[in-house]
């Protein structure tokens, strides 16, 4: 690891072919993030780890890291996008925290913390978006899904079952069942699939669990995401 | 905290709230008596006025818009108040009243006075005193211009604490780890 490039203006030295989001979790540096996930092959889609490399916006999961490289990322203009971006999922979707079970242990609501989003500032959509609750032992909720594709790439990478798809183009993209049905009931997902275990925000919810550990008391309660840096979620 | 010569007006309201922000404004506990040597409650329910002075300095606004009559005061609110404040979920993002969002109206209407079960004869309330509900429940920030935001639901009474005191002392509040909270 002789390479290094710098990351606002700290040195960050990486191994060949490490993104820079990989080498800055490697140095202990946190970089906001929703679709990216250490075990899985970045999808370079939410957009939240944008950095500036060279003084050019480019995703820090899928752009490799370079020696000589020069990259900001907690700069003042930066996460003032990063924080437009995060609002504009929370209107997007239906995010109510107070009745969601994994409020205090969801991503998208600790990144909003962590960025400062102190109000959604646009407009709500309001979506109608159903819930599935067709499977025995896990529940989808899609009105929080933002569309990350982490649990598309668990259940096809590794569970080998493709039990979830992104469907349609642009606003209209949503989260499917791999099911004639369209029902989580009638697929082979078990609560045992790495699929069932990814999800940063409300859709996938084991069920008879709920609110077993009080609000308050969960994991971004404890330490701001900042601080879990490198642990996937 | 040095005391200014003149104490700062302050008004509350609960929109479509449930008083839950109220009461963990209350929660302040004997803070409050600290508060009151530099501020006043003008239109508030601690005081009971009905409508607010034309100076105030401070609004505070519970609730989201469910009805007219919550578009009313809410921009009375922002017409007599210089800095306006949005206190928790419900004035936020609509909230628990905002769930009701993907349901039509007159189906919700249908639903709670003709046909519940052990409803008989029920009939829709036209009044002409009683506000009309509005279409779907908006934050106040899609109809007037919010200067600061307390999520929460409720805020605790330490981040309404830290908000206040912040500006009292002519500083831009700042919420650290564990006063932000949406839930």
């Amino acid at each position: 690891m002789s390479q290094t490039f710098t990351l606002d203006g700290k040195t960050i030295p990486f191994a060949d072919g490490q993104t820079i989001i990989q080498a800055a979790a490697d140095a202990g540096v946190f970089i906001p993030h929703l679709c990216y996930h250490p075990e899985f092959k970045p999808h370079g889609s939410c957009k939240l780890c944008t950095v500036k490399v060279n003084g050019r916006h480019t995703a820090s999961c899928t752009m490799r890291a370079a020696a000589g490289m020069v990259v900001e990322s907690d700069t003042e203009e930066i996460n003032a996008e990063r924080r437009a971006l995060t609002q504009m999922l929370f209107v997007e979707g239906n995010h109510f925290c107070p009745s969601c079970e994994k409020s205090g242990n969801c991503q998208l609501q600790a990144t909003a913390y962590h960025l400062g989003m102190m109000s959604p500032h646009y407009d709500h959509f309001f979506p109608n978006r159903a819930v599935d609750a067709s499977h025995p032992e896990v529940l989808l909720d899609f009105n929080r899904c933002i569309l990350c594709s982490l649990c598309v790439r668990a259940s096809r990478d590794v569970d080998g079952k493709n039990v979830f798809a992104l469907s349609g183009r642009g606003i209209q993209t949503h989260l499917i069942v791999n099911a004639k049905s369209g029902q989580l009931g009638d697929t082979d997902f078990t609560l045992a699939d790495k699929a069932a275990h990814v999800c940063p925000v409300g859709v996938i919810l084991k069920k008879r669990q709920g609110f077993a550990v009080p609000i308050g008391e969960r994991k971004y309660d404890q330490a701001p995401i900042s601080e879990t840096v490198g642990e996937g979620q | 905290m040095t005391a200014p010569t003149k104490k700062l007006k302050v008004a509350t309201t609960s929109l479509a709230g449930c008083f839950g922000c109220h009461m963990s404004f209350l929660d302040i506990d004997e803070r409050l008596f600290t508060l009151l040597e530099h501020i006043e409650f003008d239109r508030s329910p601690l005081t009971d006025i009905k409508t607010t002075s034309p100076d105030c300095d401070i609004g505070l606004i519970e609730g989201g818009l469910c009805n007219a009559e919550n578009v009313h005061v809410l921009r009375e609110f922002r017409a007599h108040c210089k800095i306006l404040i949005a206190v928790g979920a419900c004035a936020i993002n609509g909230g628990l009243p905002a769930q009701r969002n993907h349901l039509p109206l007159t189906t919700i209407l249908e639903e709670v006075y003709h046909t519940s079960p052990g409803l008989a004869n029920g009939m829709i309330p036209n009044d002409p005193e009683l506000p009309l509900p509005l279409d779907k429940v908006h934050p106040i920030h899609e109809v007037v211009k919010v200067d600061y935001f307390m999520p929460g639901c409720p805020p605790s009474a330490d981040t309404i604490w830290k908000v206040l005191t912040d500006l009292l002392a002519g500083r831009e509040p700042s919420l650290q780890h564990g006063l932000i909270h949406y839930d």
